[in-house]
């Protein structure tokens, strides 16, 4: 089969120790990591939604809209595809416990953000977006899934697409069996076709087995901290500006991605 | 709006319902107008309400090699595969094409979150999940689509989508990208969603849930009921199978409007629509049956009573099948998938059980009783939280060329 072409437009980022892409451009350049903490901005979302909306949203929110940012394109203008492998732990663990002990004392709201699809809603309304989305998991390959998805999706179409992959951290008794340590989120604007705007050119084969690329520290352990992150070898290899990568798209399929520099 | 898109073939189909387990079962009670809601019995603090539930599910044991899997969900999702002969279909395309050369494509709302609610019910003294429950898997919301691929045995893409209760509409839409890329051969599309306290309870926080019977598009309507079904169909290209019913179209839209309500002007539900007969080639009034989102909710069905006004000749006949299963929420989408694949190949078209009296608001394509005709093309709506609407296209064999 050949080789699925894509062209990156936009790249967002954001984790405790990196605020952006450029930041983790500067710590595969050798820089020091430094963990900075705080909310993701989200800014994109009106204020008082940005005071509502659980952690999940403002994750998947901040590293799509600098994605967008980065592309110049029109985010209402864009399908989208949100994945994530665990969804919001945090509304999970509420829930849960509070079904254990007060099952009538469940909050709406945290209802309704607990669906899958809570960041993909409040974008396509905060962005007036009317495009189809599609939210999706596939566990620790849900990067790699919710990639051949997207690419899926925008070759078909011929459009350009954002996709956005990120899960937040929690605590007990969850984390035992989710691992997941640390937030991590990121988001790629791509399109079928060169333009204007264009950073880099991917050609995509899917393959055999899940073979995963090796990483260097600190990428290693926050990869093994965070299914999301599951990510980190594109993203790394669109640091460093060229190079082939693989990442897991099922627990019996890789997608091996070679990458071209445009600029 | 897109282009028509290349048929596909559906070579096997199956659902389970409150109607029971397989298509017979379907076909039987929905040909009697027989619901199968009852008064809740689930949970141990069951609420007062309707629900549509599975029997059969608590019995069922997964093979022995599967056991890790087992929770209600994944135990609906077995007991749905065993009908209608459908893992022999499965197996059969396997060795045609090759397990790599087949997708799995699931919808599911909550996986089996019910094991996680399970979990926090139990836990140990340190406050950790008890050993039993300490299977990452089964908290995944991948859970499902994890377990069918390894009961299935297959190595394809494999992908949950989880966009609530339009979620097993739009694995079709996936699967028909994936097809015309050549990615694959064939794909196993579907969807699974069980009782569990979180929809229960959260759709009761809501206050969407009605006390009775569910009432879709009647009077006096006041929400939904919930139910669970397990529901898959293998999708192939239409040379292998010509006589075969056909996925002719698509449609996704995002109402960008608000979280938990639909547009009010249907604006969404309209851009879905439109996508999937530009897809299919068709106009509305080629279309014989509409198989309707239709959840009792005041505001869903009034947005879509006057969708079916505005876009649809009165000869295009509309009906709500919730009061039949419920409100299957992720597995909604093939449940209704199924009924209209049922509606092509019997000439049924189900009556909208559950109203007695009728919204004024619904025009004349309203199929209240059940009607007896040849359907050569129906649709089925689904829409889900977030505002996230999906149109399926189905066709006859022969009809589309």
């Amino acid at each position: 089969m050949n080789a699925l072409q894509v062209h990156v437009e936009g790249i967002g980022l954001w984790s405790p120790q990196l605020a952006d892409f450029d930041a983790l451009r500067a710590v595969l350049d050798g820089g020091a990591v430094t963990p900075w903490g705080g909310r993701p901005a989200a800014s994109l979302l009106p204020s008082n939604e940005r005071r509502r909306a659980p952690e999940s949203v403002l994750l998947a929110i901040e590293v799509a809209g600098q994605a967008v940012a980065m592309s110049g394109r029109q985010a209402a203008s864009l399908g989208s595809v949100f994945a994530s492998a665990h969804g919001d732990q945090t509304i999970t663990d509420y829930m849960c416990s509070t079904l254990a002990q007060q099952p009538h004392a469940l909050s709406p709201t945290r209802f309704h953000n607990s669906v899958h699809n809570a960041p993909a809603g409040y974008w396509s309304i905060a962005t007036g977006c009317h495009a189809a989305s599609t939210s999706v998991c596939a566990q620790y390959q849900s990067f790699g899934a919710a990639l051949l998805e997207a690419i899926s999706q925008l070759l078909t179409a011929q459009a350009p697409l954002l996709l956005v992959c990120s899960d937040t951290a929690t605590g007990p008794p969850l984390r035992e069996v989710t691992g997941c340590r640390e937030s991590f989120g990121s988001a790629l604007v791509l399109a079928p076709r060169a333009g204007p705007s264009s950073l880099a050119r991917l050609d995509v084969q899917l393959g055999r087995e899940p073979v995963v690329s090796e990483l260097p520290e600190p990428l290693a352990s926050w990869r093994a901290g965070n299914a999301s992150a599951a990510a980190l070898p594109l993203l790394a290899m669109l640091a460093r500006g060229n190079g082939r990568c693989t990442v897991a798209a099922s627990d019996r399929s890789h997608l091996q991605i070679d990458m071209e520099s445009i600029i | 709006m897109p282009l028509p898109m290349t048929p596909l073939a559906i070579t096997a189909y199956t659902a389970s319902s409150a109607l029971g387990c397989g298509l017979a079962a379907q076909l039987d009670s929905l040909s009697a107008a027989h619901s199968g809601l009852r008064p809740n019995d689930f949970s141990s603090a069951p609420l007062d309400c309707w629900i549509g539930r599975v029997d059969g599910v608590e019995t069922c044991t997964l093979p022995a090699t599967l056991t890790a899997w087992s929770c209600r969900n994944n135990q609906l999702a077995w007991l749905g595969l065993q009908q209608d002969g459908f893992l022999d279909r499965v197996a059969a395309a396997r060795t045609r094409y090759g397990a790599d050369r087949i997708a799995l494509l699931l919808g599911t709302s909550t996986a089996s979150i019910g094991a996680t609610e399970e979990a926090y019910r139990r836990l140990d003294a340190d406050g950790g999940f008890p050993d039993d429950m300490l299977r990452p898997a089964i908290h995944a919301p991948h859970s499902l689509t994890a377990f069918v691929g390894a009961a299935l045995k297959l190595e394809g893409p494999c992908l949950t989508v989880s966009t609530a209760c339009s979620s097993s509409a739009k694995v079709f839409a996936s699967a028909a990208r994936m097809l015309q890329l050549g990615l694959i051969d064939a794909a196993v599309v579907g969807g699974v969603d069980s009782l569990c306290d979180s929809v229960l309870f959260g759709f009761n926080a809501l206050e969407l849930v009605s006390r009775s019977r569910c009432r879709p598009f009647d009077a006096a309507r006041d929400g939904i009921s919930i139910g669970e079904a397990a529901g898959f169909a293998l999708l192939e290209r239409v040379e292998q199978a010509p006589e075969a019913p056909r996925l002719i179209g698509y449609g996704e839209s995002s109402d960008a409007h608000h979280m938990s309500t639909p547009h009010p002007e249907g604006l969404g539900a309209e851009l879905a629509l439109h996508e999937a007969l530009a897809r299919a080639g068709v106009d509305a009034a080629q279309v014989d049956y509409l198989n309707l989102h239709g959840t009792a909710s005041q505001k869903n069905d009034a947005v879509e009573a006057a969708l079916v006004n505005r876009c649809f000749p009165a000869h295009t006949r509309a009906s709500s099948t919730k009061g039949f299963t419920g409100h299957t929420l992720g597995a909604a989408g093939i449940v209704e998938t199924v009924i209209a694949l049922l509606a092509i190949e019997h000439g049924l078209i189900p009556g909208n059980l559950g109203s007695d009296c009728a919204d004024p608001d619904c025009g004349p394509s309203f199929a209240w009783r059940n009607e007896w005709q040849p359907v050569s093309v129906a649709l089925s709506n689904s829409f889900g939280f977030g505002g996230n609407n999906a149109c399926l296209a189905f066709a006859r064999g022969e009809v589309a060329a």
